[in-house]
Order: structure tokens, then C-alpha cells, then sequence
């Protein structure tokens, strides 16, 4: 579904990411790991158009996104759930889902994909009212990829939903992404909580400085005794 | 003791506030939403009130249709504003957009004065002054006064029911991630620039049927409205709506127990005295 090659990215002259290839087939979720500054967030930045690739290929579904501007980006199917979800503080949580919805095709299909969220999250219907500034850090997650799902994505892409978190709280957001995959969306997820994070994916990358060290299955990287030690400290 | 001239005089400062606030809103929802001050904002409620008084004079155009053209005509000077002057300085330092829209508001100024002259003109049409209970109101100002209301709740709506509208408003709060909901900024500032410059053309028409046209004309309305939107706090909607209210109320009552012009003169010592207390605004959030 989504592939990238060889892909650079720059933050002006610094030489963020060197040579990603990575790709996620429909149905899967892959989770993206490793320390901070190494280049996740980047990683979905440029996946989402906001940064400018250096080189590379980056295709979803066969489409070059390298050709749609940043806007458009979502009409292909690929939803942001930014990091520190990024709601809009002072709107209800029903604005928020939407401007979830704001492209021409998500808008003629807003009732329905709002029944679909609300079933979802039952907890966001009863409180659509509310301003989404004074949710709990978990709902505004909640709310956060609510939001994301509202432009009928075919992919989410989620920066480190578990950040900033109480453990307790976690816990759910990882349930939240699993209730995803349930519903059969495809998941690419960036996380440093790597232990939780294999859990709930298929597959996972570990990026370091920039670059792509190792991948395998969750199984294989949970086994891995080099993982385990740097990151997991076990 | 009960003083029917004190209630008149309030009731003419409540019927002046409207036009203010419609004016204030205008200015607001593009400072909330673009961060950038339109100094020029009266001179284009000044193009207005020339499209009207030159179709509806000079042309014959019935005034309903020619106060909509000049809704639309300062509507587009609106989008024109943010497509030619704006869009190119966004991210240069904020200086560069008040230098900008300044020299816009001397441009226009003396264009208008090369095109048209100085003289005074108006529309010539004579509304009536209406009586109640010993009180007389301007039919003028009241229509101005509703319409001003009308405006206000029709933009209310747009911006609470319709997608562009919910986009305008969370732009305010979160700008970069906007482009992550499909939402194209520069699309959405154009919008709110037509809108800005639409609510512009509205007051003209309302002012256009109390004062007489001149190139200066903005020069009566663009302090006063900045005062109004920096009292109730820069790009506060609902602070510059009351701000609004209490300026127009302080001028009338001011100019009621003095003179007109000292009712000016009060209404600015409270607004300086208010900068020292509260430097935000009567309801800014920053502080």
C-alpha cells in the first residue's frame, strides 16, 4: 500500500533521514521505533508532505506523493494523527471531527462516518459538546484519531499516541490502536514505548540517527537480544 | 428624575454601537484568523460607500442593488488585499504587513481624492427621524442598527454551521496542523479576507444613508474601530462586540453631560486608562 525508497530528508542543512525504505501492505500495522531524535517524527512528516523529501520515492497505492501538495495528501487515504494530538483546544469535540472531515469527499459522507466514530467511542458522542481542551490526556487521543478517521482514511499514520501519558493511560491507547486494526484500517505508528508498542503490530522498523537498522516481525524484534538490551532493558 | 433625552441619547449610542461592532468584527476575524492588522480597513468601507453613492447617484441603480454591489465590490477589494499585498509579506516580520496596509490606506486615499475630488457628496436620500414617546430616533441609524444585527448573526452562523466557517476558526488555534485535516491555509485566508472585506461593504451601505462621502471619510471610523478591537482584545470576536457597545455608549452619554466632542475625549481617556489596567483587552486571552 504505502512504499518509500531510498527516501532523504533535510531540515535545512541538516541531514535528517538517509535512505528509508520502508513499506506497509494493506491490513498491516508497522510500527516505526527507537530513540528520541532519531528521525520518527520526521519520518511521518514527510510521509504526510509536511517536510519536502531530498530524494527518494515515496508512493502510496502506486501514487508519487511527491506530486500532491501537503493538503491533498489526505484524499489519497492517509490520515496524521500528529504528535500531542494537536486538537483545537476551543472547539467542541464535534467540530474537531468536523474539520476531520473537511474534504469534498468526506463531507458528503460526514453523518455516517460520525455514527462510525461515535460508535467507536461512545464516550466522544456523550460529551460532543464539550471542548476538546478539556478532555483527559486519553480522550483527547481518543479524539485525536477520531478525528483522523472522520476523512474515511485507508491508513493512519500516529506519532507517538502513548507520549505524555499516565501508564494507565497507555494501556488504553494502545487498546484504541488495536480496536483500530479491528475495524481494518492499516496502522503505521511511531513509538518510543517499544515494548507495548510490538504488542499491537505486525512488523516494526528500528530507526536510529536517521536510518534504518533493523526489521523484522514483533516476534523477531521482541527476541532480538540486541533490542532487549538497548531498549527494552531487560 | 427620569430624563427622556438621557434614554434618547442611549438609545442613539446602542444604535451607533452596532455599525462599531459590525466594523470591529470585520477587523477581528481577520486579525484572529491571519494575525495581520489591515490598517486600511475604513478606507475600503470608503470604496463602498463611493460604488454605492455612483451607482445609486449617478447610474440609478435601485440602493438594494447597488449597496449589494458594494458589498461585493469591497468583498473582492477584500480578496485582492490578501491575494496582491498580504500573501507575499506572510511570514516577514509583522511590521512589513502594517507598512503595507498603511501605504494601502494612503493609496486609496489619495486615489480616490484624484479620481473624485474632495468635495463632500452623499446619496441625497432623506430618511425620516421617527418619534416615540418624545424621542426621536434616525430611521437611519435604527435600519443600520438591524442590519448591522442581521450581519452579525448571519456570520455567527456561517462561521458555527458550515466547514469553511469551523475551518476560519480553528485556523485561530492551531495553524500547522491544518494542512493534516486536506485544509489548503492560503484558501481559507482568502475566504476570510472576502469575508473581512464583505462585512467592510455591509457598513458602508449603513454609513453610506448617515455621512456624507469624502476621500477622509475612513479616517472618522479606522481609529475608533482599532481602539474598539484593542479594547476588547485584538482578534476576540465577542470582546470587541461588547467594546463596541461600551465606546459608542461612553461617546453618547459622554457628549450628552458635555459636548459631542468631549464625549470623544472621555471615551479615549478610559481607553487609555484601560490599556494600563489591562493591556489584553476586556476579554483578550494573552497576556
Amino acid at each position: 500500500m504505502l512504499q518509500l525508497q531510498a527516501v532523504d530528508a533535510y531540515y535545512g542543512s541538516f541531514h535528517a533521514l538517509f535512505g528509508i525504505g520502508l513499506s506497509v501492505e494493506k491490513g498491516e500495522a508497522v510500527a516505526v521505533i527507537g530513540p528520541n531524535g532519531a528521525g520518527k517524527t520526521t519520518l511521518l512528516r514527510v510521509i504526510s508532505g509536511l517536510v519536502k523529501p531530498g530524494g527518494g520515492n515515496l508512493t502510496m497505492e502506486g501514487k508519487n506523493l511527491k506530486t500532491v501538495p501537503p493538503h491533498a495528501i489526505i484524499e489519497l487515504g492517509i490520515a496524521h494523527v500528529p504528535e500531542n494530538r494537536r486538537l483545537f483546544p476551543r472547539m467542541t469535540i464535534q467540530d474537531n471531527l468536523r474539520i476531520g472531515a473537511f474534504t469534498p469527499s468526506a463531507r458528503k459522507q460526514f453523518r455516517e462516518r460520525l455514527q462510525f466514530v461515535y460508535g467507536l467511542f461512545p464516550i466522544l458522542a456523550a460529551r460532543s459538546k464539550q471542548l476538546a481542551g478539556t478532555l483527559s490526556g486519553g480522550e483527547q487521543q481518543m479524539c485525536a484519531i477520531a478525528r483522523a478517521l472522520m476523512s474515511n482514511p485507508k491508513m493512519l499514520l500516529m506519532d507517538e499516541p502513548s507520549a505524555g501519558l499516565a501508564p494507565v493511560i497507555v494501556q488504553q491507547v494502545f487498546k484504541l490502536v488495536q480496536q483500530i486494526r479491528q475495524e481494518g484500517f492499516t496502522v503505521l505508528i511511531v513509538e518510543q514505548n517499544i515494548q507495548q508498542v510490538l504488542k499491537v503490530v505486525n512488523r516494526a522498523y528500528l530507526l536510529e540517527v536517521g536510518s534504518i537498522k533493523a526489521s523484522g516481525t514483533s516476534a523477531e524484534l521482541l527476541g532480538s537480544e540486541e533490542i532487549r538490551r538497548a531498549y527494552i532493558g531487560v | 428624575m427620569f430624563d427622556v433625552y438621557l434614554l434618547e441619547t442611549i438609545i442613539n449610542g446602542l444604535l451607533l454601537g452596532g455599525v462599531l461592532a459590525l466594523l470591529a468584527l470585520g477587523l477581528n476575524l481577520i486579525f484572529g484568523v491571519i494575525d495581520v492588522v489591515w490598517i486600511c480597513y475604513a478606507e475600503l468601507v470608503m470604496l463602498g460607500m463611493y460604488t454605492i453613492f455612483f451607482l445609486y447617484s449617478k447610474f440609478g441603480i435601485p440602493l438594494v442593488l447597488a449597496s449589494l454591489a458594494g458589498i461585493a465590490v469591497v468583498a473582492v477589494m477584500g480578496y485582492l488585499v490578501h491575494f496582491l499585498i498580504i500573501s507575499p509579506l506572510l511570514g516577514t516580520a509583522p511590521i512589513n504587513q502594517l507598512l503595507a496596509t498603511g501605504g494601502l490606506l494612503f493609496f486609496l486615499q489619495s486615489f480616490i481624492t484624484l479620481l473624485f475630488g474632495v468635495e463632500f457628496r452623499n446619496i441625497g436620500l432623506r430618511l425620516p427621524v421617527l418619534e416615540f414617546f418624545g424621542m426621536y430616533i434616525s430611521f437611519a441609524r435604527l435600519l443600520a442598527f438591524c442590519t448591522a444585527v442581521v450581519g452579525m448573526i448571519a456570520l455567527y452562523l456561517f462561521l458555527a454551521k458550515t466547514y469553511m466557517g469551523t475551518a476560519i476558526r480553528a485556523i485561530s488555534q492551531d495553524r500547522d496542523v491544518m494542512v493534516l485535516m486536506g485544509v489548503n491555509s492560503r484558501k481559507v485566508y482568502l475566504a476570510t479576507s472576502a469575508i473581512g472585506g464583505g462585512l467592510a461593504g455591509l457598513a458602508a451601505c449603513l454609513l453610506v444613508l448617515q455621512y456624507d462621502i469624502h476621500p477622509a471619510i475612513g479616517l472618522s471610523f479606522g481609529p475608533i474601530t482599532f481602539m474598539i478591537c484593542v479594547l476588547g482584545g485584538l482578534g476576540n470576536m465577542i470582546g470587541g462586540f461588547v467594546a463596541a457597545f461600551i465606546f459608542s455608549q461612553v461617546i453618547a452619554v459622554g457628549g450628552f453631560y458635555f459636548e459631542l466632542e468631549w464625549g470623544y475625549v472621555v471615551a479615549f481617556a478610559i481607553f487609555i486608562i484601560m490599556m494600563f489596567i489591562r493591556p489584553q483587552g476586556i476579554l483578550g486571552r494573552r497576556s
